[in-house]
Formats: structure tokens, C-alpha cells, sequence
């Protein structure tokens, strides 16, 4: 039975984020350091003796320092931010990266940690001439207990082949995201990646048992614990998930992966106006409660964007808004059976007014596509101006509305959408141009980051700081707290060589 | 106004990777999600279409199988079919059950329901026969119009433009006739929960292959299922120069 059933979810999960999408379309972007007005930090230029050092340690095949070759690292996947590095370096071990890393911290050489390059904050691009250590090479499987559900693996591994690796024992990973096909676990720990199965399984910061870093210095931290329960000392490896390389490189993660759930069921429903998206809200968690494994939310304006640049079919009539709801379970009647009462005391008090349900494979793939290219839609406009907040669900979807009415006379905005991880208040706001416009930009920022704040929402619910949004870590965390950031990242990172001008705001505005 | 008969079989989801049970002796059906036949979906979508253009009077849904049948008929009823016929085959029939039987069970339906058109998909996702619209035609002496991917119906006669190797045949039948729906007919729709709720009351009635006089004793017994054979690794090699003498090797060049 379980190898039908795992069957049934294999394929489910062979969804595919293309992130290759026609990149020629674009044009190169600008380089980072003059859109965000940067100083080049003070670090040592790469020499032909480094190189010479490099080779020693990664060999000639794993190291990249042809113009073409590097600029695929130094330009991120949405083409808005633009590095100039020179190397990239592509390590099998950890103590290669020891080595790379002692070597650049010795002569001062910045460095940046890229993963799989789908950041969405600028995090894994250089800006000036850092050092590339990409982690593509490390994606080697080293252990799963079946017992305990642990996996140890390297930071290199891609999501999408862990989860086929788990499928095939009956688990799962805990998190799921539209970039499962290229991003990595490393990239996804250490920007503490949310997606669409955290109203589920919870953050990073619970599944994630332990890790393995290495610091700037070389040295290796080997906090790769496996216990679930593990009390000693201060937890370290906290620091690495979501300080997106700025601390350390994340070479090894345990992380504790939940039985994959033998049924799944889809709900893709249409609901007139956002009042009644707070119901359903509300009746999914009283009737789904155990098994909801998913709750998003997509506005008008996202599904059309969907509809017109990728030619999707959505299946239900037009509404101002949309849900989809995932459940999964252990028994398919006993979650069918849920679900049909859930929908049918839904459309009876009129909380929805269109939906569909589908628990075949084929249509669950169909339907979760148009949430998951979501984001490729809204790139085909031209360009994507993406915000990921977190409010409470009774402001969630103001934010939208609220933008829209403040950029209607700015030339040049083609659409202003809603859509996100609506069951953990999670909203990405989206605003797409034919081409960047510093006029849309200077008016989107700082208004979106003081509007969240004022509602006491995060700036940046899951994708990150990055180097987009540095300036923006003051709207939710005080001088006091940036100040001890600053006191951490000295101490792990004296010279500030490991992905400098991210995450943390710049000293003299902390 | 015309009625229609649409066929829909139940079959493992398109989606679903299928494996051959230990015995060789079919394939894993059980635990396995199924849905209805891709090709079935067109041609109910095509029925359902055929209504709303007032060309049809009423569309009748029929399945043969076991008692799941019923829920691709609900699914038919949901996307619009007024009314369902489930032909009752045990599981063990089931296994043997060939277009011939299902072409005889379908012919006398569309005599006992006065259909004036029968709408198959051109075949079935999981046996590939292509053969029960053909025979359905054959049985009732009626003309069939097969592969169709645009259907017109002026001055009483049904303008079919038919997918042929190489492009497009354009024929014109009488009715009462049998189509085949081909992959660009239409784009099916999805069954919405407003209509699954309607589609409850919607009557299913339950025949047996009995009771319409087909004798369902098998005419084929089946020897041996195999799953295709495991693609070979492929292996890399160091420049042009050793691909161009491998190929050569290996006769491709």
C-alpha cells in the first residue's frame, strides 16, 4: 500500500519552477553597488597567487574565473542585482571550504555563499568583487534514519532530490517551495526559508535538528546534532539559520523530516471579498484542524497575470480572490470526508462561491501550478518589485489595496498584486513595470516598510534581508537588538569577510 | 433534439507512475488514484457543449466497471451530463473486459435510450485499443466519424473535421452516428463543488451487462505484463574526439 500511495505524492511533487525562464528576455541589470549606492568594504583584491591558492585546494575543473562563466553567480535569477566577482569556487567537502574560507580570511578576501541562486533578496550575489563559494558540488546524501526520520546531508543537495530521495522511503521534507527544483537546503537554512508547507511542519528553526558550519576562519563548527531534544549550552545553530552566510558557511544540516502523509487533497475555491476570506479562514482550522497542510491566498489581479503571461487555464470563475487548501493525512477517506464537509458547509453559507476539489495527482499538480509560478508570471511583465510581509490576517490583504491607491499616479505601474502563505500571514506584495523605474521604487520604499511597521508586521517574512532590504531591518527590530547583531557578526567574523553588505544595516544608520 | 450517449471509463491518474504487480499478471490498481480517461473528458465536455448550444436535448453519461465506476460518473454528471448509467462488472470480468464487450454493452444502450449520437474518446489512456467507437459504429450499422477535433452540425448532418496523419479530413455524417474525440476537440472543464452538489441529485442508474443480453466471457487471456525496460546509464566522455569514435563504434555514424 505505501508504495502506491508514495506512488501518488511522487508525482504530485514533480512540480517544476522554471528558472531558466528565457533569461535573454532581460536585459543585464545595473550593477548592485550603484543602485544601492555602496562603498566597496575595505578587503584585498584577488591576485594570480590566490588563484594559484585555490587551485591547490579545488582543483582547476572546480573553479570558474572566465568572464561568461562567472557572470551566471553574479546576477541573481529575478536580474535585479549584479555583482562584478571574478572566481567562483566550487568545494566537495567541508574541509575544502575550511580551506578556502582560512585562506580569504588571512588575506582579507571578501566572499559571498551562493546556493541555489533563487534568493529573492539579493543575498547570494556578490556586489563588488567577492569571492563565489558556490555550494552546488556538496549534494552528497550522507544518512536517513527511518526510525527517527533524520536526514543528514550536505548544504549542496537540491531540494526537489531530497524529496524524492524521502519519497521513496516514506517521508518527507518539511518544507516545499516553488524553487524546489533548484534551490538548496544549505541556501534554504540559512535564509530560513518558509513556504508552503510551514502552517504544517513550523520554521526551520524547529525542523532543522543541527548543523555544520564554517566560520570565516576556517574553523569548523560541528553542531550537527540528530537528537530531537538537546539542551546544551547555548543553541548555535539558530545563529547560522537565517543570517544568510553572514556568519559562517552552512556545510551540513540534520534535519527531521515527518512521515509523508498517505492522502493529499486540494481545494481551489473563489470567494467574493475578503471578509469571507477570513471566514474561510477561520472554518479551515475549526473543520481541517490536524490535517490542513496548506492555506494560500491569490488575488484577482495575481491570477491574471498568471492567465495571460503563461496562458494558464484557472479552472473556477472570476472572483477578487482565491484559496487553495492542501490537506493531508494518514487516511484518505477519513481527510476526503473532511474536506467535502468543510466545502459544502462553505458553499451552503455562501463563504465561497465557486471551488474545486481534486485529490488525482494530475489535477493537484494542475491547480498548485498556478500558485507556484506565481512569481514567473509577474517577472514577464518586465520588471518585479516583490515585498514579502507578515501581518495579522485581519490586515493581511490592506497592504495591497493601501499600495495600489498610493502608486496610482506613478507612470508606469502595470499591476499591483496580493497573494502568499495566508494560513502563517505571510503575503507577498508584488508591483510589476515594463521596465525598473527608480520613480516606482522610491515611491514603494520606504511607504510599504512604514505601513507594515505601523501595523506591527515584518518587513521580510521569509525571503530574507539580503542586500535589498538592509535599510529596512530598523522597522522591526530596535537599535539595541541591531546593535548586538553587530557585536555577534565581530565575533564570529572579525573582518567582515563573509557576505559583506548583507543582512546587517550598515553601522552608522544602527 | 438529439440525445447524446458519452462513454467514460475510470482509469489510473495520468499522473500517477504505474507499476506492474509482482505476478506479472496486470498492474497495481489498488490504493492507486484514478480519474477519468483524459480522452472520455473531452467527449463529455463535447456532449455537455452539444446542450448548450441547444443542439442536444439531453446527455447520458454510461461506465462499465466495478462500483467505482460511480464516481466518474459523478464527475461526468458534474460537468454537465444529465443522467448516468452504470453497467455493473465485477472486479474479476473486469480484468478481461475488451472493447468488444463495452462496444456491444454501448450499442445496445444507444438503441434502449434512442440515442442519435454516441461520443467516445478515441481511446483509453490505459489499454491504448482505440477500437470501441470503431466497433460501436460496426454494431449498430451506423456511420462513425473518428480522431474528430471540430464538430459542426448543419441541415441535420454533423460537419466532423477529422485528425489524420498529416493534416485534416473534413466529413460530413447523418445521423445517428458514432464520434471519437480526438485531444484538440475542446478543452474540458473542470467539475465545480457547486455542480458536484447538484450532480448528487442527478439520477445514476445501475444495469448489468446481463440484464442489456452481452456475455462478457473473456476472448483473450492475458499472459504476461511487463514493465518497458530500464534505460540504460549513459556515460561521459573526455572530448569530440572519443564521442565521434564511440559513435562510430557503435555504428550510429
Amino acid at each position: 500500500m505505501r508504495k502506491a500511495t508514495s506512488n501518488v505524492l511522487h508525482s504530485v511533487t514533480q512540480r517544476h519552477w522554471p528558472l531558466k525562464i528565457r533569461t535573454a528576455k532581460y536585459s543585464t541589470p545595473p550593477l548592485s553597488k550603484d543602485t544601492y549606492k555602496i562603498k566597496r568594504g575595505n578587503f584585498a583584491s584577488l591576485t594570480d597567487k590566490d588563484i594559484n591558492v585555490f587551485e591547490g585546494i579545488v582543483g582547476k575543473t572546480r573553479m570558474l574565473t572566465d568572464v561568461s562563466d562567472v557572470e551566471a553567480y553574479n546576477v541573481d535569477w529575478l536580474h535585479s542585482v549584479r555583482g562584478s566577482s571574478q572566481c567562483v569556487l566550487k568545494p566537495k567537502t567541508t574541509e575544502e571550504v575550511s580551506a578556502i574560507l582560512k585562506h580569504c580570511n588571512e588575506r582579507r578576501l571578501a566572499v559571498c555563499p551562493q546556493g541555489g541562486n533563487t534568493g529573492l533578496a539579493g543575498g547570494s550575489n556578490p556586489v563588488f568583487d567577492e569571492v563565489v563559494i558556490s555550494t552546488s558540488l556538496m549534494n552528497k546524501i550522507i544518512s536517513f534514519d527511518s526510525l527517527s526520520g533524520v536526514l543528514t546531508c550536505q548544504a549542496g543537495c537540491v531540494l526537489e532530490q531530497l524529496e524524492s530521495y524521502l519519497l521513496e522511503q516514506g517521508f518527507l521534507m518539511p518544507l516545499d517551495l516553488g524553487a524546489k527544483g533548484s534551490c538548496q537546503i544549505g541556501g534554504n537554512v540559512s535564509t530560513n526559508a518558509g513556504g508552503l508547507r510551514l502552517v504544517r511542519y513550523g520554521s526551520l528553526h524547529g525542523t532543522v535538528l543541527g548543523i555544520e558550519a564554517v566560520l570565516a576562519n576556517g574553523e569548523v563548527i560541528n553542531c550537527l546534532n540528530k537528537m530531537k531534544k538537546d539542551n546544551t549550552g547555548y543553541h548555535l545553530k539558530h545563529l547560522f539559520i537565517g543570517s544568510e552566510g553572514t556568519l559562517g558557511l552552512v556545510t551540513q544540516v540534520a534535519i527531521h523530516c515527518p512521515v509523508s502523509p498517505k492522502s493529499l487533497n486540494v481545494a481551489f475555491l473563489g470567494l467574493d471579498s475578503y471578509e469571507k476570506v477570513l471566514e474561510a479562514l477561520k472554518s479551515s482550522k475549526k473543520d481541517l484542524g490536524e490535517i490542513l497542510s496548506s492555506c494560500e491566498l491569490m488575488d484577482r489581479t495575481s491570477i491574471q497575470a498568471v492567465e495571460e503571461n503563461l496562458k494558464l487555464r484557472v479552472p473556477i470563475k472570476d472572483c477578487p480572490f482565491y484559496m487553495l487548501i492542501e490537506t493531508s493525512g494518514s487516511n484518505s477517506d477519513h481527510d476526503e470526508e473532511k474536506l467535502s464537509q468543510f466545502l459544502e458547509n462553505a458553499l451552503e453559507k455562501n463563504i465561497i462561491v465557486d471551488g474545486i476539489q481534486a485529490s488525482e495527482p494530475s489535477r493537484i499538480k494542475q491547480l498548485f501550478e498556478v500558485r507556484e509560478r506565481m512569481a514567473e508570471a509577474l517577472l514577464l511583465d518586465g520588471f518585479l518589485y516583490t515585498y514579502d510581509v507578515s501581518l495579522k490576517p485581519q490586515d493581511f490583504y490592506s497592504i495591497v489595496p493601501t499600495t495600489r491607491e498610493h502608486l496610482k499616479n506613478v507612470p508606469g505601474v502595470m499591476r499591483v498584486t496580493g497573494f502568499g502563505h495566508f494560513g502563517d500571514g505571510n503575503i507577498h506584495l508584488n508591483i510589476t513595470s515594463k521596465e525598473y523605474s527608480k520613480e516606482i521604487m522610491n515611491n514603494i520604499e520606504p511607504f510599504v516598510y512604514e505601513w507594515t511597521s505601523k501595523f506591527g508586521g515584518s518587513v521580510s517574512a521569509e525571503h530574507g534581508i539580503g542586500l535589498k532590504k538592509t535599510g529596512a531591518v530598523h522597522f522591526c527590530k530596535p537599535p539595541q537588538a541591531i546593535q548586538l547583531m553587530h557585536q555577534i557578526k565581530n565575533v564570529m567574523d572579525p573582518n567582515g569577510i563573509m557576505n559583506p553588505y548583507k543582512v546587517l544595516p550598515a553601522i552608522n544608520s544602527a | 433534439m438529439a440525445r447524446v450517449l458519452v462513454g467514460v471509463k475510470r482509469v489510473i491518474d495520468y499522473a500517477v507512475k504505474i507499476r506492474v504487480k509482482p505476478d506479472k499478471s496486470g498492474v497495481v490498481t489498488e490504493g492507486v488514484k484514478h480519474s477519468m480517461n483524459p480522452f472520455d473528458e473531452i467527449a463529455v465536455e463535447e456532449a455537455v457543449k452539444m446542450k448548450e448550444k441547444k443542439l442536444a436535448a439531453e446527455v447520458v453519461a454510461v461506465s462499465c466497471g466495478p462500483s467505482q465506476a460511480q464516481e466518474t460518473l459523478r464527475t461526468a454528471l458534474a460537468m454537465g451530463a444529465d443522467r448516468a448509467i452504470h453497467v455493473e462488472v465485477s472486479g474479476a470480468e473486469y480484468e478481461t473486459l475488451q472493447p468488444i464487450h463495452v462496444s456491444k454493452i454501448l450499442a445496445k444502450l444507444a438503441q434502449d435510450e434512442k440515442a442519435d449520437i454516441v461520443i467516445l474518446g478515441k481511446q483509453a489512456i490505459d489499454d491504448d485499443s482505440n477500437q470501441t467507437a470503431q466497433m460501436v459504429a460496426g454494431v449498430l450499422d451506423w456511420p462513425q466519424a473518428t480522431y474528430a477535433s471540430k464538430v459542426e452540425k448543419k441541415d441535420g448532418e454533423l460537419h466532423v473535421t477529422r485528425e489524420i496523419d498529416g493534416g485534416l479530413e473534413n466529413i460530413k455524417v447523418k445521423l445517428p452516428a458514432v464520434l471519437s474525440a480526438d485531444l484538440r476537440l475542446n478543452e474540458p472543464r473542470y467539475a465545480t463543488l457547486p455542480n458536484i452538489m447538484k450532480a448528487k441529485k442527478k439520477p445514476l442508474k445501475k444495469v448489468t451487462a446481463k440484464d442489456l443480453g452481452v456475455d462478457l466471457a473473456p476472448r483473450i487471456q492475458i499472459i504476461s505484463v511487463e514493465e518497458p525496460p530500464v534505460r540504460q546509464a549513459g556515460s561521459i566522455v573526455g572530448d569530440v574526439d572519443t564521442l565521434v569514435s564511440k559513435l562510430k563504434e557503435s555504428g550510429h555514424v
